[in-house]
């Protein structure tokens, strides 16, 4: 429920609504779309990642020199978890051909397609297998399928939503394998939605130039990644899945090549070795971070874990300048604060309203460009609305997509949302979401090709931990694609390379070689990574922790 | 809530930045309750959700959390209320806390899951009957319904496997989270959420009408229909790329 002071401004959206219906009828935008220099100025001035304190130079590592996230920067200057020499690198704990760091949609792609080509692997993941962003996407995947559409042309809309920096070859494998991703997915088990005809179901995203974002109601991550994760569990003697187990830190062979990782259970708080022909990272992204203080969308185990394994062992990473905020993240109630609202509303008609119930921005700029412009509204022009606990919010008025959709849209199209928000006594098809911009996705990443090699041998990289398919901002729905495109490609690229591949002796000295470079550039921290989980407990509480030992984040 | 606002403690070298979403501070005053956590006293925050309550009062999860919104099922929770006999269910993420509630989170639910080759099986009532025979025990309670934290039909669902109706299986389950529930509170030990992950699998897989579209646009990529478009966008320079993308059409 929303709180008595928030009435009046409720009261104006109500008031308001009837006009910009009109407005939405005409045919004609909402409100005038921004030209390239007005884009130019609310990003300079309002997003996130423009500000100076947003990035700094790292000082060690393959991209010493670089000016990145500051938060990233500072995972990767910090100590490793482990002592190179208290492990016996002559007796690994286990044998396998892949290992597999995380168990997201990425990960469980990869060790399916790993096993058709004839390799067993292990996933190594944080938390239980399918707790990852993955399960949580609900606006859903894009993929050239209708017939006015076109491969290349899904090609020409990925390059300019990323600023045309991606890297040309990832695109093209990500929007050629589009289709086929659709149907090994469905041949799997996937319940695509679909239309009277048969035809795929497909939506607008922002940015797109035909319709191509295939949805399985508002669950399709959790649909695609349960279906995974069954198909995983139904191969029990291919895949072994080790839960709560974390890959803290790589272990190389003494000729350089990737040759497997240590693994922590985070509850015995034993380590493991594990021994492996291949490696795949598929850790996926760092909402949890919480770069600029900002919320997260993203799940627990979020914590940018494999770019700074991959990094310690010399691994490049690519366009780690770059953060994704989501412009409509949950603003009220606190509860819910950061959760993904999905762009899909306002691809349905949602729109965007400061606290006199105006429309300030078109609905579906670039999330940087509406992100920024939410910020301005509200921090800058100080139309948006606070909430008791001192959040910043615009409206996002979903009463509207009812109106224009028909009566019961939003009950049968975002059953996700409207539950999300009943339980506080909302009613999304009655009165508006508060919204603020939220911390979604990590654009860049560890570098890779289109077969998802690194730069170091036998280490793969699919997913969200990966760096250059999006340039420097993804588009809506390319995401899900990404993880099943690359997560199939590394698992296949890497079940090859694993029949030929010798490895030598293991080692650890990439570890030790990285503090020594730490001391050398003389910096001093006890920060600790992979972060592996954050930390909420409150401050009187740590106060009265007076015997506890923190590594890191962790107690 | 406290929890998802906090920044995780690890950074020295970059100074705290004041936090873009809280300007202009004005927590009221925080209104309190005491709950159970695993049986102990603990006074947290009015408006905290379970998870943030646990959090709030020390502990450092583990298992038990996921997502944190809603859709993965890691943080099942049972528990009562004072002066009412009942067992109540909820998610740890999305429940509120009450004053006296005794609570206990089920982090993982022993489960079986046996073991099939989805490309073997056919889309009717055998497949149910072979692999969780022991949904015919049902005896339509109504158990699971109640305890369903996104308040599907799980009965139905049940029901609907044991006719075979696959369809409705997919429908009634499809916003399932596994997050088992059901399962424990079920006097017929029967394991709802696979069950309908099945029911789905058989519908997508063979029952879901298939798009003629897809079928044709598989074919153009296998006979290489667009490698001399993809040749010219990949070469072509970032001015003439920026000229196409402005120059499209939207449909
Ligand atoms: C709320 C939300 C909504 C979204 N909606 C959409 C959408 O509609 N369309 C779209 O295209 N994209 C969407 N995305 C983005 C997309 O879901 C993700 O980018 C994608 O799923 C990432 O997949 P992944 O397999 O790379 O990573 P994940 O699915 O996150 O999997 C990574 C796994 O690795 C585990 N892990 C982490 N560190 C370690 C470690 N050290 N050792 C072992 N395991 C580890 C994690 O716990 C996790 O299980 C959304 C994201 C979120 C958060
Ligand atoms: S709880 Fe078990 S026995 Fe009762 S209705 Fe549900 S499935 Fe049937
Ligand atoms: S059907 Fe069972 S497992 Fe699924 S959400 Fe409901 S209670 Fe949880
Ligand atoms: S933590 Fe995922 S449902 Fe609660």
């Amino acid at each position: 429920m929303y709180p008595e002071y928030m009435r009046d401004s409720l009261k104006l959206v109500d008031e308001t609504r009837q006009k910009r219906l009109e407005l939405e009828k005409s045919g004609k935008p909402v409100f005038a779309p921004m030209t390239a220099e007005e884009r130019d100025d609310v990003l300079n001035k309002f997003h996130p990642d423009y500000k100076k304190e947003s990035r700094r130079v790292v000082h060690i590592g393959p991209n010493k020199g670089e000016e990145i996230t500051t938060e990233v920067a500072d995972i990767l200057e910090s100590h490793s978890r482990i002592r190179a020499e208290l492990f016996n690198l002559d007796k690994p704990d286990y044998e396998t051909d892949i290992l597999i760091v995380g168990g997201g949609g990425a990960g469980c792609a990869a060790a399916i397609i790993a096993m058709q080509n004839g390799a067993k692997s292990i996933i190594s993941t944080k938390l239980r297998m399918g707790d990852a962003n993955s399960m949580m996407s609900q606006g859903g995947m894009q993929a050239a399928v209708p017939a006015k559409d076109s491969p290349t042309r899904h090609y020409l809309d990925a390059m300019g939503g990323g600023h045309f920096d991606n890297k040309p070859d990832l695109v093209r494998a990500m929007t050629e394998d589009g289709p086929e991703v659709v149907k090994w997915l469905e041949d799997l088990g996937v319940v695509w939605d679909k239309n009277p005809d048969h035809s795929m179901y497909v939506l607008h995203g922002g940015g797109t130039s035909r319709k191509r974002m295939h949805s399985c109601r508002d669950y399709t991550g959790a649909i695609i990644m349960r279906t995974l994760m069954d198909e995983v569990r139904n191969h029990p003697d291919e895949i072994t899945v080790l839960e709560f187990m974390p890959t803290v830190e790589l272990i190389m062979d003494k000729k350089g090549h990737c040759a497997g990782g240590v693994l922590y259970n985070m509850e015995t708080e034993e380590y493991f070795m594990v021994r492996a022909k291949a490696t795949i990272i598929a850790t996926g992204g760092y909402g949890r971070l919480h770069i600029r203080g900002f919320d997260t969308t993203n799940h627990y185990g979020a914590t940018g874990d494999g770019l700074i394994m991959a990094y310690r062992a010399g691994a490049k990473l690519m366009y780690m300048d770059s953060v994704q905020y989501h412009p409509t993240g949950a603003s009220f109630p606190e509860q819910i604060a950061g959760f993904l609202i999905t762009e899909k509303i306002r691809g349905a008609g949602g729109q965007p309203l400061n606290r006199h119930g105006e429309l300030f921005v078109f609905p579906r700029e670039p999330r940087d460009v509406e992100s920024a412009a939410f910020i301005r509204e509200c921090l800058e022009r100080h139309n948006g609305i606070q909430t008791p606990s001192g959040r910043w919010g615009v409206w996002l008025d979903s009463p509207l997509i009812d109106i224009i959709q028909g009566a019961g849209y939003l009950y049968k199209n975002f059953p996700a949302m409207v539950r999300q928000f009943i339980r506080y006594q909302i009613d999304i098809t009655k009165e508006p979401m508060l919204v603020y911009p939220s911390l979604h996705y990590q654009n860049g990443g560890v570098e890779i090709n289109a077969k998802c090699e690194s730069n170091i041998p036998g280490l793969y990289v699919a997913g969200e931990a990966s760096g250059g398919v999006h340039g420097r901002n993804r588009l809506m729905g390319n995401s899900v694609l990404d993880y099943n495109v690359f997560g199939r490609r590394a698992g296949k690229y890497a079940a090859e390379y694993t029949k030929h591949v010798k490895l030598d002796k293991l080692s650890l000295k990439h570890i030790t070689a990285y503090e020594n470079e730490l001391k050398k550039a003389r910096i001093k921290t006890d920060r600790m990574a992979p972060v592996l989980l954050p930390s909420y407990t409150p401050e009187d509480v740590r106060k009265r922790q007076l015997t506890a030992h923190y590594e890191g984040t962790l107690r | 809530m406290m929890a998802n606002k906090k920044a995780p403690a690890k950074k020295k070298a970059a100074p705290a930045k004041p936090r873009p979403v809280k300007t202009k501070p004005q927590e009221p005053p925080k209104e309190m309750v005491m709950v159970y956590i695993m049986g102990k006293a603990h006074r947290v925050p009015a408006d905290a959700t379970i998870m943030g309550a646990i959090e709030y009062a020390g502990y450092q999860i583990k298992r038990g959390a996921g997502c944190r919104e809603g859709f993965c099922g890691a943080c099942a929770t049972v528990y009562r209320l004072p002066g009412d006999y009942k067992i109540y269910t909820g998610l740890a993420c999305t429940t509120l806390v009450q004053e006296g509630m005794w609570l206990s989170q089920l982090p993982v639910i022993p489960a079986q899951k046996p073991v099939y080759d989805i490309k073997k099986l056919e889309p009717n009532v055998a497949a149910f009957q072979v692999l969780y025979p022991e949904i015919f025990r049902c005896v339509a309670c109504n158990t699971c319904t109640k305890a369903c934290p996104q308040s599907l039909e799980v009965m139905d669902y049940i029901q609907a496997a044991i006719r075979g109706d696959i369809e409705k299986v997919m429908d009634l389950s499809f916003d399932c989270l596994s997050c088992g529930l059901c399962a424990i509170r079920c006097p017929a030990e029967i394991v709802h959420y696979n069950v309908g992950i099945l029911g789905r699998r058989l519908y997508g897989r063979y029952l879901a009408p298939k798009s003629p579209e897809l079928e044709a646009r598989l074919k153009e990529i296998q006979q290489k229909k667009y490698d001399k478009e993809y040749k010219e966008l990949m070469s072509a320079k970032r001015d003439v790329l920026k000229k196409r993308y402005y120059a499209r059409d939207t449909e």
